[in-house]
């Protein structure tokens, strides 16, 4: 493989995994923006996506897509029991409280999986085949197709509900002040509730999309979070295009320093620019500064 | 006040005439051993605890320090010819030093942000301890890490390894207490309760939070230096997020700014592998649950959970008491 073609692969591997890290990011600002909390049980539901499929196929003889929709079901029913028996009997907590309960949350639903499923690693097959498609000289999975054309859907469907569908402008409307929110009639717990499931959805999806591509096990969910975690905060908290382009950014990063530098230190580039945002901008690289109020 | 003080004074010497008395009365071994790591991994909770209990700061890096002293101990005793307790005070020194110069960025940081940005600095470590294998021997560990010695007298066995650990954790312990009665401990609640407020009265909040990292920095790779010279091998998977998730869950569920809390917290989660071998996989599960539900109903962990239900029995009593007269 001559250079240029080497780099054309790097650039698309980074971007299929970068669209991957995007979707994770929308499922943590989705939370973060009805409730305040930073979800750190975010990447079990990418992970939980990824199994449940996988064991749907094993156990009932049903077609790819009808398992995709169940296991999604199945996640989104994880969110509902997070929120209700977890987040929603707190009343009046700190922060630091919200912190430990999402990080409980996130080593049990780790451990569950481990119990259930074992500690093996899986593979799901790729949804269209496995014959590669070449472009410049560069390979092209079919399934990285699939990650880029459902990653759009998602963040046509995701702008489209939130800007135009009564849910989604009652959802924003919380985010913005609850407390108003609530005087107009909108039902905030409802609202939080919906939250997670929006989020629990596009989590599990964007683990159903990778699991073809990188293997799935009941530990995946920590480095695929906190990578989401990574891209949302270039994004500035939000799940429109700084939050796309976060995630793409830090997948490219990732998939060129793996390249060109070393591949053992891989996940340590994504943790140094997670750092160094956090240090520099924690508002995030496209977002106007806000002053804090106290 | 000093009627509460002295009380503190009677339950510290109470503490440590236990701890020193337990080997003793204990002649296998096989529990000793057990007790030398329940010292270990309280020096570790009563750490975390300063920054987390006292200052409100979470960290989820914690594993980090603790590799960090118990990677530089190792590397310097194997590789060169440096003598163990020389080994031991530059770890921690280099680990403080460390700790000060990200803790400046990374204090800045508050609550969910600050968690991650912990997490990311400890992942981050832990990858290096994993690839710089001509230092570290990579994931297969690194072996033959000589015992500690005073003079003749060599840190080889569980006996002595238990006075060790334990005068360390004792000394740690004390200072802990005292810490949380001074200036310092009142500015560092202070801070816990509104940063804003505390600086509105004049604490400088920015050092003093780098500060209080910087000292459980320096305990946590103690605790690295005296695990390595006393197990003799390390490898990297005691270093992990997993082991710095343990630590948080024994401060939450002993209690969080509570000393003999750590203790509590440390001895539990030691003691429950020993106990639980045949349910070895379930203990990261039970970790989760007890998180969550700690933090959910028992907020300040098993210790505050103990002293309400004392009140409230002695309140019971003396109200069924006074029902009688």
């Amino acid at each position: 493989m001559d250079n240029p073609s080497q780099l054309v692969q790097y650039i698309l591997t980074g971007l299929s995994n970068g669209a991957i890290y995007a979707l994770i990011g929308f499922g943590f600002a989705i939370i973060h923006n009805a409730t305040g909390i930073l979800n750190f049980a975010q990447g079990e539901f990418v992970m939980l996506g990824g199994m449940f499929t996988i064991f749907i196929l094993s156990f009932l003889n049903i077609p790819l897509p009808m398992a995709i929709v169940l296991a999604i079901a199945f996640s989104t029913l994880v969110g509902i029991l997070f929120e209700r028996l977890a987040i929603r009997p707190l009343k009046n907590v700190k922060p630091l409280s919200l912190v430990i309960i999402t990080i409980g949350a996130s080593i049990f639903i780790r451990g569950a999986a481990m119990l259930i499923w074992g500690k093996d690693t899986h593979a799901l097959p790729a949804f269209s085949g496995n014959e590669p498609l070449y472009v410049y000289g560069a390979t092209i999975m079919p399934q990285h197709l699939w990650i880029f054309g459902i990653t759009i859907l998602i963040i046509i469907a995701n702008k489209l509900f939130f800007s135009y569908s009564i849910l989604g402008k009652a959802m924003r409307a919380c985010a913005y002040n609850a407390y108003a929110a609530s005087l107009v009639g909108i039902d905030v717990k409802i609202m939080v509730l919906l939250s997670f499931v929006v989020s629990a959805a596009i989590g599990s999806m964007a683990g159903i999309i990778i699991a073809p591509l990188t293997m799935t096990s009941y530990d995946v969910g920590i480095m695929l979070g906190i990578k989401g975690f990574c891209a949302v905060i270039i994004g500035g908290m939000s799940s429109g295009l700084g939050t796309v382009l976060g995630g793409l950014l830090l997948g490219l990063l990732e998939s060129l320093g793996a390249g060109y530098i070393s591949a053992s230190y891989k996940d340590a580039f994504a943790f140094i620019i997670l750092l160094l945002i956090l240090f520099i901008r924690p508002e995030g690289l496209f977002k106007q500064k806000e002053t804090q109020r106290v | 006040m000093m009627i509460k003080e002295k009380r503190q004074i009677f339950i510290f010497l109470l503490f440590a005439l236990v701890v020193l008395l337990v080997p003793i009365f204990l002649k296998g071994s096989y529990f000793l051993n057990v007790l030398v790591f329940i010292g270990i991994n309280t020096l570790l909770a009563v750490a975390l605890n300063l920054l987390l209990g006292y200052a409100g700061q979470i960290s989820l890096g914690q594993a980090a320090f603790f590799g960090l002293g118990a990677y530089i101990s190792g590397i310097l005793t194997t590789r060169f010819p440096v003598d163990p307790w020389l080994a031991l005070v530059v770890a921690a020194g280099c680990a403080s030093v460390l700790a000060f110069v990200i803790g400046f960025p990374i204090l800045k940081l508050k609550g969910h942000y600050l968690a991650m940005a912990t997490l990311g600095f400890g992942i981050i470590v832990y990858i290096i301890f994993n690839e710089t294998v001509d230092w570290t021997g990579g994931p297969s560990g690194l072996s033959g890490i000589p015992n500690l010695r005073l003079g003749p007298f060599v840190f080889d066995n569980d006996r002595n390894n238990y006075y060790l650990v334990w005068m360390m954790t004792l000394g740690v312990m004390l200072l802990s207490i005292n810490l949380s009665q001074s200036r310092i401990g009142r500015a560092l609640r202070a801070i816990n309760d509104s940063e804003v407020a505390a600086r509105v009265m004049g604490v400088n909040a920015r050092m003093m939070k780098v500060q209080i990292f910087t000292v459980s920095a320096f305990v946590s790779a103690i605790a690295g230096s005296l695990y390595a010279h006393t197990i003799t091998f390390i490898s990297p998977a005691s270093f992990g997020f997993n082991f710095s998730v343990e630590l948080l869950t024994m401060v939450i569920i002993g209690g969080l700014g509570s000393i003999y809390g750590s203790f509590l917290g440390a001895t539990i989660l030691t003691m429950l592998p020993e106990f639980l071998r045949v349910f070895r996989d379930f203990d990261i599960v039970i970790y989760g649950l007890m998180l969550i539900l700690i933090t959910m109903f028992m907020p300040a962990g098993l210790i505050g959970g103990i002293e309400m239900s004392i009140k409230i029995i002695a309140e019971k009593i003396k109200g069924s008491a006074e029902n009688n007269a």
